[in-house]
Order: structure tokens, then C-alpha cells, then sequence
């Protein structure tokens, strides 16, 4: 066994268990740790195929902000995860059952795995770019904004429409909320600021 | 060589800076303020469009190798798609500024909807079905929760995206099992590798895809979300959804099967065929109980999309023709109808109970009328168009020898007529009470009354179908080729 071989078993070892364990733990705490290991495992078998890049992504974005905005989430909010379990107990041997028989089938499936006439299963590595020498992330901006430019541009807008969304759905514009208004701040005069009255003894304004 | 690209795409690039344009616009000037000026030009702007594209296409196009098609099957759909999303644009005008829901961000989301929608029925790639979907999508699960203070607006939203989620689970699942069974997104592609004898492995690529978009059409077995939604959303984006998205996903449907699987028609014909028989009889059966009748109209639209599918069960250009006029004679049907379900009101409350239908034609007759038409239209009594429609998905049954298919869609014809009758029954002669008194504004006015005399007199045949068979059979030509 080559030590490439070994690293793959090693990372798709700790990828399958940091799966199972991301569903089993109790502490939910404990399953986004469990989920950043596999996050991290994925991350390495990336770099096995030599797809540092999307590697790169996989770490900095999902471990980075995802898996972190994630443990966030599950320490302040207050989910009662015993109940949510409780509820999810019931549906564990109907869930189970429609689990099994889906890995039956796609066990028959991959079973007689072919590839169809006349395509040729690829010999260079995933990772690995057009043309000698190109960069893993150059060669991805090459295909990124050519021949998916329709697609790149198609998810500006659907993150506009995420952010419209947001915004239609969540913002309130309260009238009692006293909000700062920084032009009329600069415009103040210190002059009239502030007025001394005299106020006599005995005596209101 | 991005140029030529682009300007094929040039509809969809107007109306996404156009979105762009009206969201600066709004968010710097008045804000809600400009939301009718904004409503109107975007339903003139869709109509524009829909005569740019009708007109000035000619032809097959394909830009971004072969990623986008543009051909007189996704010009027929984007036509009816853009006519159908500025009709409710129109008619819901008048109930959105009364319900204070009148935002700007409501006619640019449709916009963005639209362009989605678009995107979807020119799709060459997998990708591109994909991120249209997702664009039409996403922008609809929004609107369903417009009216952000009403539980069930909300509830509506949330359902639909989670639901929403788990069919473009389903879907990407079905696609990636395609792409590693052909080694290609493209349709061309799929369709050269799938010929012949298909693998176990991309079968069942092509069921997950099939599943997918079986719930973004609403068939039945997947058809759960679509009572709830249509309930909980306000009323306009009801009509929206029963019109519009489902153009695009039908569209959308028959693309997919007949471009990148249409080497293998007996494989998918069955689920097709299945699904039909499912949603039909689903939709006649279990809208016989309901009291609401947005509710109602989405088990309507279910058993619709199941006449519509057996269309497409046919596997034939004669099938397809039939889907396309089926769905532009359901979408008019549609229009019609909401644009009378906006302004049923009681004492200035929107009501959506059909029992305060009761004795409605004493009261207005011609109004009643129109609602008399449309809904023996949707029961498909002839001679009214709905019987057309229902008539062309049935011949193309038989054509393709699916015998047992139409008469399981004749009987679930004759189960469905009972709700709609049931409606005219209360109309005519249901027992008087406080009834509807809401005023009708001009556009829902025009809008129902139009509808219902397209309904009543396409079958004339000076006017026959106002001439959408031909573009229709073109555009199925053009499909099944």
C-alpha cells in the first residue's frame, strides 16, 4: 500500500465516521465538531485528487464560516434537542426501512456499473486542468468565465434574490425607533445647542 | 464571440437589469410609493417582451454552447409564460394595495421569478435547468410569505421552501447520477450516450429527475405542499403560482424528457403515465370536500397537471402540441378565475369560503356569468376551450395507443365536473345569505370578463383556438425532432 493509498483510506475512514457521528451524538455541540472533521477529511481527499483548490474552498468556507455560523446557532439557540429527538424516535423504523431499501437499490445500480457507448472514462486525474502548467484555480477561472459565464452571472441573481428576500421578509421600519441621522449631526450648531435659563426660586418656566 | 452569446439572451438580460433598475430606483426615491408605477411597467414590459420574442425570433439558437436554447418550443413558453405573469400582475394590483401589501419588491421579485422561468424553458444543460429552477424558485418561496405577519403566509413560505429543498435534493441527485452515467451535463450529450439500451444507473438518474420535477409541476404522489401554499399565500401570488411556474415546469418537463432522454420514450413514458392517472383522479377526488376555494383551485390545478402530463405520456410531437395548448387554455382558465377570487369580499374583508357564493347571480348576473363560463370551461364541457384542451391530450393519447390512459382521464374528467358545477350550483341557485359585496376595480373587471369570453368564444371557428395550434405544433415539431 502507498502512502497515497493509505492517506485516501485514512480520510475516507475519518470522513465516513465523522458522518455517522454527526447524526448519532447526543450533544449537538458535539456533531458540528464531528461535522468539521468530516468537512476536513473531504478537504483532504481533495488535495488527494489534486483539487487543492476546491480544498482550499472546502476549508475556509465551510470550516471557516459555515461549520462556525453552525455552532453558533446551536449554543444560542435554545432548541430543546431531547424533545426534538423524542419526536424523531418515532420515525426511526419507518426512516430505517425506507433507508435500507434505498441502499438495496442503489447497491443494484452501481452493481452493473457501466459507462454508456462511446463515452471514455477519463485516464488524467479530476484535478487536474487543460493544458500543461495551468494553475488548479487559473484553470477554474478559465472555465468559470467562459463557459459558464450564463451560469456565474445566473448566481449573482439568485443571491439578489436571496438578499431581496431577507430583506422583504425581515426588515421593519419602526416609528418609535429614534435613529441616528449623521447629516443632521454635522449640520448642528454648537451655538444652539444648549440654552441657560435662569430659573427663579419658586418658580417654573 | 460573448456578444453573439448574449445577444440571444437578450430578453432575459433586459428584464434582470430592469429588476436591477427598479430596486435602485425604488430603495433611493419613494420606496412603496413607487410600488404601483413599478407593478404597471413591469406587466407592460413583460407584454413587450413577449411580442420582442414572438415576433423577432426565428429559428434555433443555441448560445454558451448549448447551454441555452432558443428555439419556438421556449419561444412559445416564454410568450405564455410573460402574457400570463403580466395578466396577474394587473389584476392583483388593485388587492395589494388593499391588503397593504403593495412593496416594491413584490413586482421585481416576479421579474427575477420570470427571468428564472425564462432560463429554465431555454435550459441545453442541466446546470442551466438547475440554476433557473433555483432563481424561479427562490424568488417564489418569498413572495409565498409576503404578508410576513400572517402565520399562515409564513407557514405557506417555509413549507414550500423546505419541500421546495428537498425536491432540488432529489433532482441534483438524479442529475449527478446522469453525469456520471454519461459523462456529460448537456442534453445533447445525454441524449447521444442514452440511445439504445440504458443503463440501470442512469434509469435511475432519470427517475430522480423525473421526481424532481414532478413536484415542482405539482403531480401527484408529490404533490403535498400545494394545497397549504396556495391556501396560506396572499391571493395574487396564488394566481401566480397556478399559472406562470407551472408553464415553466411543464415546459421545462417536456424539455428534459424529450431532449435529453428522448432516445428512450418507453423508459420515462410509464412514470409519466402514472403520474397523469395519479394527480388526475388525486385532484378530482379530494377537491370534492373543500370549503375554500383557493383550495380548492390547487387541487384543480393538480388534476390539471395530470391532463397535461398525459400529453406528454404520449411521447409524440402530437403530444407535446397537446400539452402546450392545454397549458395556454389552462393558464387563460386561471386568470380568469383569480382575477374573480381577488375581489370576493364581505364587508370589506377578502373571504375565500365558497359557501358565500350563495345566490351570487341574483345579485350579478353578468359577472356570474363569466365565473359560469370559465368554470364549465375548467370542467371541460363543450364547446368551451377547456373541452379542447382536454379533447387534444385525449386524441394524443389514443394516438399513441395509451387507450386505458384517456379513459382513466375521461372518468376523472367526469368525477372533477362535480366541484365546478357545485360552484355554479351555489351561484344560481344556492340559498341566499350575506353574500359577496366587494366592488370589482377596472383591471379584474377587464381581466375576468376577458377571459371568459376567450373561453366561451375560441371554439368559433372563424377564431379556432385564436391560431395557437399552429405556433403550438411548430414548437412541438421543433421538440421532438
Amino acid at each position: 500500500m502507498s502512502v497515497a493509498d493509505f492517506t485516501f483510506y485514512l480520510f475516507a475512514l475519518s470522513l465516513i465516521t465523522g458522518g455517522l457521528f454527526t447524526v448519532v451524538s447526543k450533544n449537538p455541540v458535539h456533531s458540528v465538531l464531528w461535522l468539521i472533521l468530516s468537512f476536513l477529511s473531504a478537504a483532504g481527499l481533495f488535495v488527494l485528487l489534486g483539487a487543492e483548490f476546491v480544498a482550499m474552498l472546502l476549508v475556509i468556507v465551510y470550516v471557516g464560516a459555515v461549520a462556525v455560523l453552525f455552532l453558533f446557532v446551536v449554543m444560542m439557540l435554545d432548541v430543546d434537542f431531547a424533545e426534538l429527538k423524542a419526536e424523531m424516535a418515532k420515525y426511526v423504523p419507518l426512516g430505517g426501512l425506507i433507508g435500507v431499501v434505498l441502499i438495496m437499490q442503489l447497491t443494484l445500480a452501481y452493481g452493473v456499473w457501466d459507462t454508456a457507448e462511446g463515452v471514455e472514462l477519463s485516464t488524467v486525474p479530476v484535478g487536474t486542468p487543460e493544458g500543461a502548467g495551468a494553475h488548479n484555480t487559473e484553470a477554474l477561472g478559465l472555465v468559470l468565465y467562459d463557459q459558464y459565464f450564463l451560469l456565474f452571472q445566473v448566481a449573482g441573481l439568485i443571491l439578489l434574490v436571496a438578499m431581496v428576500g431577507a430583506i422583504v421578509l425581515t426588515l421593519r421600519h419602526r416609528v418609535d425607533v429614534k435613529r441616528q441621522n449623521p447629516v443632521a449631526q454635522m449640520m448642528r450648531d454648537p451655538a444652539k445647542a444648549m440654552e441657560l435659563k435662569d430659573v427663579k426660586p419658586g418658580q417654573g418656566l | 464571440m460573448i456578444g453573439a452569446d448574449l445577444a440571444i439572451l437578450t430578453p432575459e438580460i433586459v428584464l434582470s437589469l430592469f429588476a436591477m433598475a427598479g430596486l435602485m430606483a425604488a430603495v433611493y426615491t419613494s420606496k412603496d410609493g413607487l410600488a404601483p408605477a413599478l407593478t404597471w411597467g413591469t406587466a407592460l414590459l413583460f407584454v413587450i417582451m413577449a411580442f420582442y420574442i414572438g415576433i423577432t425570433g426565428e429559428g434555433s439558437r443555441t448560445a454558451f454552447d448549448g447551454m441555452f436554447v432558443e428555439d419556438s418550443f421556449s419561444r412559445f413558453a416564454k410568450v405564455t409564460i410573460l402574457l400570463s405573469a403580466a395578466a396577474i400582475l394587473a389584476i392583483s394590483q388593485d388587492y395589494m394595495s388593499k391588503a397593504g401589501l403593495l412593496r416594491f419588491e413584490f413586482p421585481m421579485l416576479i421579474v427575477l421569478a420570470v427571468v428564472g422561468m425564462m432560463l429554465m424553458v431555454s435550459a441545453g444543460d442541466m446546470l442551466a435547468l438547475y440554476m433557473g429552477l433555483e432563481l424561479q424558485s427562490l424568488a417564489l418561496y418569498v413572495v409565498a410569505s409576503l404578508r410576513r405577519d400572517s402565520v399562515r403566509s409564513t407557514e405557506a413560505g417555509l413549507k414550500y421552501f423546505v419541500l421546495g429543498a428537498l425536491s432540488s435534493g432529489l433532482l441534483l441527485y438524479g442529475v449527478s447520477l446522469t453525469y456520471g452515467y454519461t459523462g456529460t451535463t448537456q442534453f445533447a450529450g445525454i441524449i447521444a450516450a442514452s440511445g439504445g439500451e440504458m443503463s440501470l444507473g442512469l434509469l435511475f438518474g432519470l427517475v430522480f429527475i423525473l421526481a424532481g420535477m414532478a413536484f415542482k409541476v405539482s403531480a401527484a404522489p408529490f404533490h403535498m405542499w400545494t394545497p397549504d401554499v396556495y391556501e396560506g399565500s396572499p391571493t395574487p401570488v396564488t394566481a401566480l403560482f397556478a399559472t406562470a411556474p407551472k408553464v415553466a415546469a411543464m415546459a421545462l418537463f417536456a424539455r428534459v424528457v424529450h431532449d435529453a432522454f428522448g432516445g428512450v420514450v418507453g423508459d420515462w413514458q410509464q412514470v409519466v403515465a402514472f403520474l397523469s392517472v395519479i394527480s388526475m383522479f388525486l385532484g378530482a377526488i379530494a377537491a370534492i370536500g373543500q370549503t375554500d376555494i383557493k383550495r380548492l383551485m390547487a387541487y384543480s390545478s393538480i388534476s390539471h397537471m395530470g391532463f397535461a402530463l398525459m400529453g406528454l405520456a404520449a411521447g409524440t410531437a402530437v403530444g407535446v402540441e397537446a400539452m402546450l395548448i392545454y397549458m395556454a387554455i389552462y393558464v387563460a382558465m386561471n386568470i380568469g378565475t383569480f382575477a374573480f377570487i381577488l375581489t370576493m369580499e364581505r364587508d370589506g374583508r377578502h373571504v375565500t369560503d365558497i359557501s358565500s357564493l350563495g345566490a351570487f347571480a341574483s345579485k350579478e348576473p353578468g359577472k356570474a356569468m363569466a365565473i359560469l363560463v370559465l368554470m364549465f370551461s375548467l370542467a371541460g364541457v363543450p364547446p368551451l376551450l377547456g373541452f379542447f384542451g382536454k379533447y387534444a391530450v385525449l386524441t394524443a393519447a389514443v394516438d399513441a395507443e395509451m387507450i386505458w390512459l384517456a379513459v382513466a382521464g375521461v372518468i376523472a374528467s367526469v368525477i372533477g365536473a362535480f366541484y365546478y358545477i357545485r360552484i355554479v350550483y351555489l351561484m344560481y341557485f344556492g340559498e341566499e345569505r350575506k353574500g359577496l359585496d366587494g366592488r370589482m376595480g377596472l383591471a379584474t373587471y377587464v381581466g375576468l370578463i376577458a377571459m371568459a369570453l376567450v373561453i366561451g368564444l375560441g371554439w368559433v371557428p372563424g377564431i379556432n383556438l385564436f391560431g395557437i395550434e399552429g405556433p403550438a405544433e411548430i414548437a412541438a415539431a421543433m421538440l421532438t425532432r
